[in-house]
Order: structure tokens, then sequence, then C-alpha cells
């Protein structure tokens, strides 16, 4: 019993992640149509941005709580910034040129894992993080690791957070409806243009925010941590629907757990196995909205 | 053109769009004087919704858009709308998974929308206001995609087909906020059946094959019926 | 008609016949080469340029020719680097057995798993690869029958290959083998390319929609480059597994069929001879900008310029960049004036739904 306590709560965790991930990169494939490869390099700015803060600005500060909550919103802030250029000098000039956004993404994501173990290397920087971090605690006689935790409490206060957006503002709005049918936003005389750099943005945070996470998750930080968290994410996409932050959450926590028990129950690799022959099923049975552009996407 | 003669508050000259390899409009040209209605007629692909779509930038085109005395055809296609040109496309194109008072949050456009009068003449629409726009019936949809185009002060209204698909009371729905419509915009409005445009229209242009084949009075038009069925292909409606 | 010959046959047959004069030239290049280019050395390089460049050739068949982005071509040389070995080496199989044994295999995985895949385009298509490639790595990885020996690699049985084609004094073997398979999949991709079928593809990469009003099932043809594409991949992989004496992991990694992506791009997709010169390119670049950052120069550079030749990912990940902004038609596209740049042309197939008024 103890066991399978264990493997729903890591279970979750790990569809926290994916969720972090699968959130900005459904929005702006919903949105924009861009397959955004780049989203990897967005998960390293995160985890790096957040080392290097922590190393080099506030090394000097005694609490690690503080240190550590400094330093990722540092990282965070980095994700955003980033991913906002991104979207601005590489993605937008290629307007209309589906194929080649989706090929400078692949591109940028490659050359940016290669300036990062260029300058830090390839080996892994340990993370400083608070040490409750490292505990763990008791629940059902099983010892949840606490990074867990966090890892969950993001996820929902990330969900939580973007729900508000959509649906109390008026960019909220405007990338709802975007989503939709971007033509027809054109058409009410709404540059849906200006909601891209945002999607990128908030994509930006979001996977900082996993890229943090999964600093404290594995103890370290990686030039490819991106890559491997990155394709999971994309089938939570996939089989979560795009541009539907309810459906990412959703299909997130489908694959985190079925990932766990199955690697578990069944035999080690299985999990994986049958998550990715998932995402072949689900674009198989329903590719709508994958096959080729979103509705309306001209003008 | 009819016999007073009038302003031309939009014209459209030289307009050519493919689609694909398809040459879908040929060198349309016309004007549309300001103020009433002009219909825009003709058979089913003749490019009727293409020339509404080109005017909005919706299309890649070559040839030349004026409103009034600005150039339109530089413009991105949410520019040309602010320059007060609403749109009501031929399949609604509401979202359906915004509510109906989303739905006319979005279109909002001026500084004081005109939410008065678009539930004056819907009162149904502010009743619903809650309601996800993909559940609504057909004419209710069609209401609210008028709406949007009600909401701002629009100096001229695109209007697509806005009877297809509807059951013979509401078109007479339709055709009465239509008439409404004109008495605020000039409504340039692409439309099937020839009993609305009769009711409505002043003016009329009939498109064929991606051309232009007649300008002229459209109670002219519409009391030959022998042209029209030349030129519509349907009796007298 | 006769100078087309020429120039379509004549002139790629006078460059591969002179290129298998190399090993036989005991010249140093100094800017290009540490050593002569008939050294075990050079020849090593110059026959992963030539492997990579047929490679990169199979995959542009699908993408450049036909339309089809492919994130899971990686799958198909793994079956070929992996498969033929496992069967020498875990399967004490002898090598001719092995060899038909893994090319059957391709093709009939490719076969079952292209007709699988095509049945949506696009990106979709894109991801139903790299699903199927991912979970081919999976298999890989965790290798339930210890055969593929996970992340050790499997090193080839030695024994069991032909003797032509082992040790450091038959590296010239080796080199004309690698020539031979860029010549044959140059020569297999011309000709099928220039048939009807072919010009099918070339006909559903810019319109799908016309191929199929002209009562034509654009899915079997699509199928059909599919299959060959992979099918030569995997005995690229074969040759990869002689070239490198094993297997790795690193075939089965989606950054491989990335890299081959890049290649194609960078060289000019869906050009006569684009992408076989962007695989040569690219592994010379990453074969050299390693040497060149271990040199001396570079090490007195400033941090800052040490970085990007340090890591030939990041060079040639920029280049690719630059030139999928500025120059869609690669370097084949600099040369070739006059046609429509190479990615342009797929743009129609990789996003197929036009305005429909």
């Amino acid at each position: 019993m103890s066991t399978f306590v264990l493997l729903t709560i890591t279970g979750l965790g790990l569809g926290a992640m994916y969720f972090l991930i699968a959130s900005g990169l459904s929005l702006i494939y919903g949105l924009m149509g861009v397959l955004n490869f780049a989203h990897g390099a967005f998960i390293t700015v995160g985890s790096y941005g957040t080392w290097w803060t922590s190393e080099h600005v506030f090394g000097g500060v005694h609490s690690t709580l503080l240190r550590f909550l400094l330093s990722a919103l540092l990282g965070l802030a980095f994700g955003g910034i980033f991913a906002a250029l991104v979207e601005l000098v590489l993605i937008r000039p290629l307007y209309a040129r589906h194929i080649e956004q989706v090929l400078v993404t692949v591109g940028l994501q490659l050359a940016f894992v290669a300036l990062v173990t260029g300058i830090w290397g390839p080996d892994a920087k340990t993370f400083v993080v608070p040490v409750w971090l490292h505990a763990t605690t008791d629940v059902g006689g099983a010892h949840i690791p606490n990074d867990r935790w966090i890892e969950i409490a993001a996820a929902a206060a990330v969900l939580a957070l973007l729900q508000l957006f959509l649906r109390k503002t008026r960019y909220g709005l405007i990338i709802r409806a975007g989503v939709e049918n971007r033509a027809m936003v054109q058409a009410l005389g709404i540059d849906v243009r200006k909601a891209f750099t945002l999607v990128f943005a908030i994509g930006g945070i979001a996977a900082a925010i996993a890229g943090v996470l999964s600093g404290v998750y594995f103890n370290v930080v990686a030039p490819d941590q991106g890559t491997s968290l990155l394709i999971f994410a994309f089938i939570v996409v996939v089989i979560g629907g795009l541009g539907s932050i309810g459906g990412s959450a959703l299909a997130a926590v489908v694959v985190g757990l079925t990932q766990q028990y199955t690697n578990y129950y069944g035999s080690a690799g299985v999990g994986d196995m049958i998550v990715v022959l998932l995402l072949a099923l689900v674009l198989l049975a329903r590719p709508r909205g994958f096959a080729g552009a979103v509705t309306g996407a001209r003008a | 053109m009819s016999a007073v003669a009038t302003r031309t508050l939009l014209s459209v000259r030289d307009l050519h769009v493919y689609l694909g390899q398809s040459h879908v409009l040929q060198g349309v040209s016309f004007d549309v004087p300001e103020g009433g209605v002009t219909a825009l007629l003709g058979r089913n692909g003749v490019g009727k919704t293409t020339t509404l779509r080109a005017i909005l930038g919706l299309v890649d085109r070559r040839g030349s858009v004026t409103l009034g005395d600005e150039e339109l055809t530089a413009l991105q296609t949410h520019r040309i709308v602010r320059r007060s040109v609403g749109y009501v496309p031929e399949d609604r194109d509401v979202f359906a998974g915004l509510t109906v008072a989303e739905n006319l949050r979005l279109a909002e456009r001026d500084q004081e929308p005109r939410y008065d009068l678009v539930y004056d003449i819907f009162p149904e629409l502010e009743r619903r206001a809650r309601q996800r726009a993909g559940t609504l019936s057909g004419g209710q949809q069609q209401m609210v995609a008028i709406a949007r185009a009600l909401l701002n002060d629009n100096r001229v209204l695109l209007v697509d087909e806005p009877t297809k698909g509807l059951a013979p009371a509401l078109v007479s729905e339709v055709a009465r906020v239509l008439e409404r419509l004109a008495e605020l915009a000039t409504v340039l409005l692409v439309e099937q059946n020839l009993g609305v445009v009769r009711h409505l229209a002043r003016d009329a242009i009939v498109l064929d094959q991606g051309r232009v084949v007649h300008m002229g009075d459209a109670h002219e038009l519409l009391a030959q019926p022998e042209l029209v069925r030349r030129l519509l292909s349907v009796g007298a409606a | 008609m006769r100078s087309r010959l020429v120039a379509d046959w004549g002139w790629p047959l006078f460059v591969f016949v002179a290129l298998a004069f190399v090993p036989k030239l005991n010249v140093s290049i100094p800017k290009l080469f540490d050593q002569p280019i008939s050294s075990p050395g050079t020849l090593a390089l110059l026959s992963a340029c030539l492997l990579f460049g047929g490679l990169a050739l199979t995959y542009d068949l699908q993408f450049g020719f036909t339309g089809l982005l492919s994130f899971g071509h990686a799958l198909y040389i793994a079956v070929g680097v992996y498969l033929s070995n496992i069967a020498i080496t875990d399967w004490h199989w002898s090598f001719w057995p092995s060899i038909l044994f893994t090319m059957g295999v391709a093709f009939l995985l490719a076969a079952v798993l292209g007709s699988i895949s095509l049945r949506v385009g696009g990106i979709a298509f894109a991801m139903v690869t790299l699903a199927f490639a991912q979970a081919g790595a999976v298999l890989a990885l965790k290798d339930p029958h210890h055969w593929t020996h996970g992340e050790e690699g499997l090193g080839a049985d030695y024994t069991k290959l032909p003797k032509a084609f082992v040790g450091i004094l038959n590296t010239k073997n080796l080199y004309w083998l690698a020539l031979a398979f860029c010549a044959v999949v140059f020569f297999v991709v011309r000709w099928a390319v220039d048939s009807s079928p072919g010009r099918l593809w070339q006909a559903i990469r810019e319109n799908e929609q016309r191929v199929e009003v002209l009562g034509l099932r654009p899915r079997a043809y699509k199928l059909q480059s599919f299959v060959l594409s992979s099918t030569l991949a995997a005995a690229g992989g074969i040759v990869y597994m002689l070239l490198y004496n094993g297997s790795t992991l690193v075939v089965t990694q989606p950054n491989f069929t990335l890299m081959l992506l890049l290649m194609v791009v960078i060289g000019g997709a869906g050009s006569r001879w684009g992408a076989v010169l962007g695989g040569i390119l690219y592994t010379y670049l990453n074969d050299r900008l390693i040497a060149i950052g271990s040199s001396s120069t570079v090490n007195d550079l400033p941090h800052a310029l040490r970085t990007p030749i340090e890591q030939p990912l990041f060079l040639l990940g920029v280049i690719f960049i630059l030139i999928v902004v500025f120059l869609p038609g690669g370097l084949a596209g600099l040369v070739v004036r006059g046609r429509t740049s190479g990615l342009r042309r797929i743009e129609a197939a990789v996003r197929p739904e036009v305005d429909a008024a």
C-alpha cells in the first residue's frame, strides 16, 4: 500500500513537471500553430539561470530558502524574457512560414544546448536548495521526498493562475478566441500577433519553473535536462488537446501516473513505451488541429 | 447607378485573387455608394465571399481597395477593420468556447460600444449572455454575428449570406435587422435570397466567374426575369 | 536530351569514379586535413563524410522530394546498425544472412509503420514518427533480451565480418564501401525521382489535393517514398556498423534524425545533390571543429569565442538557423538559381489546408 502511495505522489509530481512544460507548448501551438522545440531551451534557461544566480548573485545570502527563492525568481524572469525575445526575433519574422518556424525552433534547441555545454561544461552542477526539500514526509507508510509537494503545488498554482488569466483578462479572451479561429479575431480588429509574444513569455516562465524544479528533483542541473522532459511534454500536449490548459492538466496526470505504475508493476521501460505509443494512438485517432495548420491560420 | 448622385464610400479596382491554382477573382471593380444597401449577387462559387474577404485582406490579393479617401490595400486586416469596417462572415464564425457576452466583449472596438442598441434589437442575447456560443442555435449565432458588427460605429458593413440555412421566420427577422443596420451604416450584402434583396437593396452588383458582369439599380435588375435567370440562374424569388 | 543524360548521370558518375582514387593519393592538404588523404585517419573521416552524405540523401528523399517531415528516420538507421550486429554477434549468424535479414526487417518495418504513420499528415505525421522512434529507443535502452547491451553498446564480432572490412590496413576498403553506398543512394534516388512515381512524389509535395483530384491516391505514393527512403537508410546503418565496428545508442536518439535534418537543410532540401553536400560538409565540420577546438591557437582565444568552436553543434545550429531564415534553398540554392527554394516548396505539404472561399 505504501508503495502505491509513493508511486501515486511521485506520479503526480512527474505529471506536474509535464504540465508546466505542456501548458506553454499547448498555448503556443494552439494559438500560433508553432511546434516549439525551443521550449527545451526555456527549461534550461530556468534551471541554469537559477543556478547561476544562486552562485554568483545571491551566494552570500545565509538563508538557503531565501537564496533559493530569489534565484528562482530571477530564473523565471530570465525564462520569460528569453522566450519573448525568441518570439520577436526568430518566430515573428517567419510568420506564415510554418515549416521554417518549426525548423528554427529545432535549430535553436540544438544550438542552445550546445552553447550551455560549451560555457559551463557537460557535467551536472549541484543546486543549492533548502534542506527541507531533501527530506521526506511520511504519508501512509510511504516516504515521500518533499520536493514532490513543491512540484505539485507549483503546477496547481500555475494552472489556477493560467485559468484566471484566460478567463478574466482581455488578452486571455483574445488567446482563447485566437486558438479557435485566428482569422476571425483579426477580422474583429484585434492584432493577434501581440498575443503571440505574451503567449511565448508565459510559456517561457512556466518552462523555467519546470527547469528550476527539475534541478530540485535531480539535485543537479545539466545541459540535456530540458530535452528529455520535452518529449513527454509533447505527448501530454497531444493527448490533452491543443490550446486546452485543462486538457493538458488532465493528460499530464494520466501520463505521469501511467508511467509510474507501469514502470513499477510492469517492467522498467514499459511505462515509457506505453506512453509513447499512446501518443501515436491519439494522433492517429484524432489528428484534428495537428494535421496541418490550426483553423483559419490566415490573417 | 441610382438616379440620385451619391458619394462613393467603398471602391474596389481590378481585384485579383488566386486560391491555390485557381484564379478566383479576375479583375473585379465596383463602387459602393454611401448609405443604404448594395447587394453583391451571383451564382454559387463566382467569388462573392472571396470578394468580401479580399476587401478585408483575409486573402492575398492584387488590386486596390479604397474606403472614402483612404487606400486600404496595404493595411493588415485588423487595421482595415479599425477603419470602421464591420464583418458578418458567411458561417457566422462565432467563438464556440466563449459565452455570448464574451463574444461581444471581444468585438468591442470603440470607446463606447453600443450595447443598448444591440440589446434593443436582440434582447435574446442579453438573456443568454452567459451561455456558451457553441450551444446556440443557428439563428441565435447569426444574431451574435450581426450584433458584433452592430456594437461598433462602422461606416461600412460587409455582410455575407446572413439568411443562409435559416427558417423563413428567422429570415424575415434578419431582414428587419438588416434594415435597421442600413439606417446606421452602408451595407455591402452578399445574398442568395432575392426576396431579401428586393426588400433591402438599392443597388446591385453581379459577379460571374470572378468578374463583374452587371452594375445598376437593384429593382431594375430584379424586374427583368430574363436577366435574372441569365445572371443568377434562378426564377424570380 | 543527351545533355541532360550527361548532366544527370555522366557528371555524377565521373565524380564518384574520381573519388574512388582518393585512397591512392598520398597527397597532403594542410589546412583541411591533418594527414595525407590516403592515411587511415583521414580516410576514416572521408568515409564518414560519404556515409552521412548518403544517409542525408535518404532523408531528403522523404523530406525534400516528397514533403514528408519525419522525426523518426533514425529508427531505420538504428535497425541497420543494431540488427545486423545482433544477428552476427549475439545470434552467431554468418555475415550475409545477417545482412539480408536486416534489410528484410527494415523493409517490412517501414512498410507497416509507414502505412500507419501516413494516415495523418503534416506535423501529426512528424510526431507519430517521433513516437515510433522513441519506442525503438526505449527498447534499445532497456534491452529486455540482452541483445543491444543498452548503454554499453554492442561491439561487433570481427571474426564474423568479412576480412576486407576488418583492421586498420583495410580502412581504404571501408572508404570504398562508404563511397559505394553514397553512389548507390545517389543514383537510386535520381532514378526514383525521375521515374513516374517519383514525379508524383514531387507533385504531392507541391499540391496534394490536385493529385487527389486526378484520381490518384497520394498515400500509396508517399508510402513508396517512405519505404524506399527507410530501406536505404537501413543499408546505411549496416555500413555505419562496419565503419564504427559496433552499435551504440546514439543512433536511436531523436538528435540523430535532427542531425540529418540539419544536413539536408544546410545543403539544400529537394535539390539534386544538396543533401549529399550537406552531409559531407556537416560531418567534416563536426570533426574539424573539435580538432581545431583543442589546438593551441584556440586555447588562447577568450572564453567567449572558444565556446562556439569547441561545441560544433552550436556553430552548426546557428548556421542552420541562418539558412532557414535567409537561404531556404540551402547551399545548393546559392548555386542553382531561378527555382523555388527547397523549404518553400515543402511548406505546402506540411501545412496542406489552403484557404477555400
